[in-house]
């Protein structure tokens, strides 16, 4: 199994949700983040002085897949994220070593 | 001796009674300007009410949109509203429009009860605070995604133009007074004109990004509550000057009449919406509640003070029953009003100016006729005004704010600044 981590915009959580259940994945955990990257920091001002906030902001989403859904996740992922603009965002595989359910114990394919 | 007596009696008595007299009219000029604080920290309310339904990233341009309302509120009144409002119509005239000139000119004993039980200046001041309240009701409705320039000259015209000429219509002595038209303290000349605006901003302006979807309403949520109930309640309380001081003196029986039914039509107006939004929703909604108390109050505004204490129970009921319908039809037909503006105050204005037919007690006026030839007269001039006057911006400057801008928000896009570090 694999785990998939992507950093995409806030504003594309929605349909980034609708794709991934459209292809059968449920099961996804997602926070705010803060980051740097290509993207300029947004510009502020207070009264009258102009300063960076320092970050950027965006959602992290995590999720768990077996392997031979992996390509179609990415897809998923990816197409709904994309505006092809700068900052669109970053998606991480890594391997999975162990996946359980906490109420029955179930490991692997079957927690999913 | 005896004659001397007599004058000197008589002398003492005519003092007397003009030392009362001036207390009198010191009593009610004082409650004139009691009444233009109370309607002033209305303004407050607004700010808060509308700053707790949008959401985080729009809370700056909001509250510089209702710092800038009061401002050009007061601003355009003094330079040329409120003597488009009062003209004095000459005798005869048709009663439609007249302008005294620009600026406050005194007039001859306008600080003696010649001119009327309070000062110039107080009537100024009072009036003035109502005319900015018009365009703040604009303010939430097309709120998160209207630019803020075009906004503001919209506002300023309309408050500079539109509003007192309806307003003189009634309250100036024009043609609606002369048909018996009754409007006590603005339910259509204050509240549905506002609304008539604000429904026109929302037709031009559009829904917010994301609201209306193919799957459905997705409801945009406040980001505060606290501050929604705050200023819910900030208007409660400005509402018994702008109601008590339509009274025009501190006359103890209509002013505490009108005390009475203001306070009964608000608290029926929170129960009506309670049942009704149980009713339909089978949730407790707490921002139902909130502007079913606005929507009572706007309801007896057109005639508190000819208004038994049961009327205003009924009345304040029905509007809260309007509320959540109002706000559940206006979403069906996919026009976008972020704090309930168009139902509290065009819905619950028309309501209000009606039930003075239905209910009120007045010599020759309030009929239905006089009502509803107020109603329509007035929404048809102002809904033109403002569809004509935000259309023209909308082709020359544009209206709504870049798509870009509306998702990171307006307080970065339109000010540079956040409203919560």
């Amino acid at each position: 199994m694999k785990k998939i981590e992507a950093i995409i915009r806030t504003s594309k959580i929605e349909d980034v949700t609708e794709g991934l259940e459209l292809i059968g994945v449920k099961f996804f955990t997602f926070l705010e983040v803060k980051g740097h990257g290509h993207e300029k920091p947004q510009e502020i001002t207070y009264r009258g002085i102009p300063y960076d906030s320092g970050y950027i902001p965006r959602t992290k989403i995590e999720l768990v897949v077996e392997d031979n859904k992996l390509s179609d996740a990415i897809k998923a992922i990816s197409d709904n994220a994309r505006t092809n603009k700068i900052g669109d965002g970053k998606i991480i595989v890594t391997n999975v070593e162990g996946f359980y359910r906490v109420r029955t114990g179930e490991e692997g394919q079957d927690a999913l | 001796m005896q004659n001397n007596t007599m004058t000197d009696v008589m002398a003492a008595a005519v003092k007397a009674q003009e030392s009362a007299d001036y207390a009198q009219f010191m009593i009610n000029n004082l409650w004139i300007l009691v009444a233009a604080a109370l309607v002033f920290i209305m303004h407050l309310g607004f700010a808060t009410l509308e700053a707790g339904f949008v959401q985080k990233k729009n809370v700056v341009n909001i509250l510089f949109k209702n710092s800038m309302i009061i401002a050009i509120g007061l601003m355009t009144y003094c330079l040329s509203g409120f003597n488009l409002m009062y003209p004095g119509f000459a005798e005869g005239s048709s009663g439609y429009f007249a302008f005294a000139g620009f600026g406050l000119t005194p007039p001859e004993g306008g600080m003696t009860a010649e001119y009327a039980d309070y000062t110039y200046w107080s009537d100024f001041i009072f009036q003035a605070m109502f005319a900015a309240t018009c365009a703040t009701i604009v303010s939430g409705a097309v709120a998160e995604r209207i630019k803020l320039i075009p906004f503001l000259i919209f506002a300023t015209l309309f408050v500079a133009i539109s509003y007192p000429i309806t307003g003189a219509w009634k309250w100036g002595g024009g043609w609606l007074d002369a048909m018996g038209f009754y409007d006590f303290a603005g339910s259509t000349i204050v509240h549905s004109v506002g609304g008539w605006a604000a429904l026109a901003g929302i037709i031009l302006v559009g829904p917010r990004a994301g609201k209306y979807t193919k799957r459905g309403i997705r409801p945009i949520q406040g980001h505060s509550m606290p501050l929604a109930a705050i200023g819910v309640f900030l208007l409660f309380f400005g509402w018994f000057g702008f109601n008590g001081g339509s009274v025009l003196s501190a006359d103890p029986e209509l002013v505490s009449l009108v005390f009475v039914t203001t306070a009964m039509a608000a608290a029926a107006g929170a129960i009506g919406a309670f049942f009704t939004s149980f009713i339909m929703f089978r949730t407790y909604d707490l921002s139902m509640v909130l502007n079913g108390i606005l929507g009572g109050l706007v309801g007896i505004t057109a005639g508190a003070d000819i208004m038994s204490v049961t009327d205003s129970i009924i009345i304040g009921l029905i509007a809260g029953i309007i509320i959540p319908i109002s706000v559940t039809m206006f979403d069906k037909l996919k026009l976008d009003d972020p704090v309930g503006a168009t139902s509290v105050h065009l819905a619950c204005g028309i309501w209000g100016t009606l039930a003075v037919a239905i209910f009120g007690d007045c010599d020759d006026c309030g009929t239905y006729g006089a009502q509803i030839t107020g109603i329509i007269a007035i929404g048809v001039f102002t809904f033109l005004f403002a569809f004509i006057l935000f259309f023209i911006l909308k082709v020359t400057l544009g209206i709504r704010v870049h798509e870009d801008e509306e998702e990171t928000g307006l307080d970065i896009g339109e000010h540079e600044m956040a409203a919560y570090a």
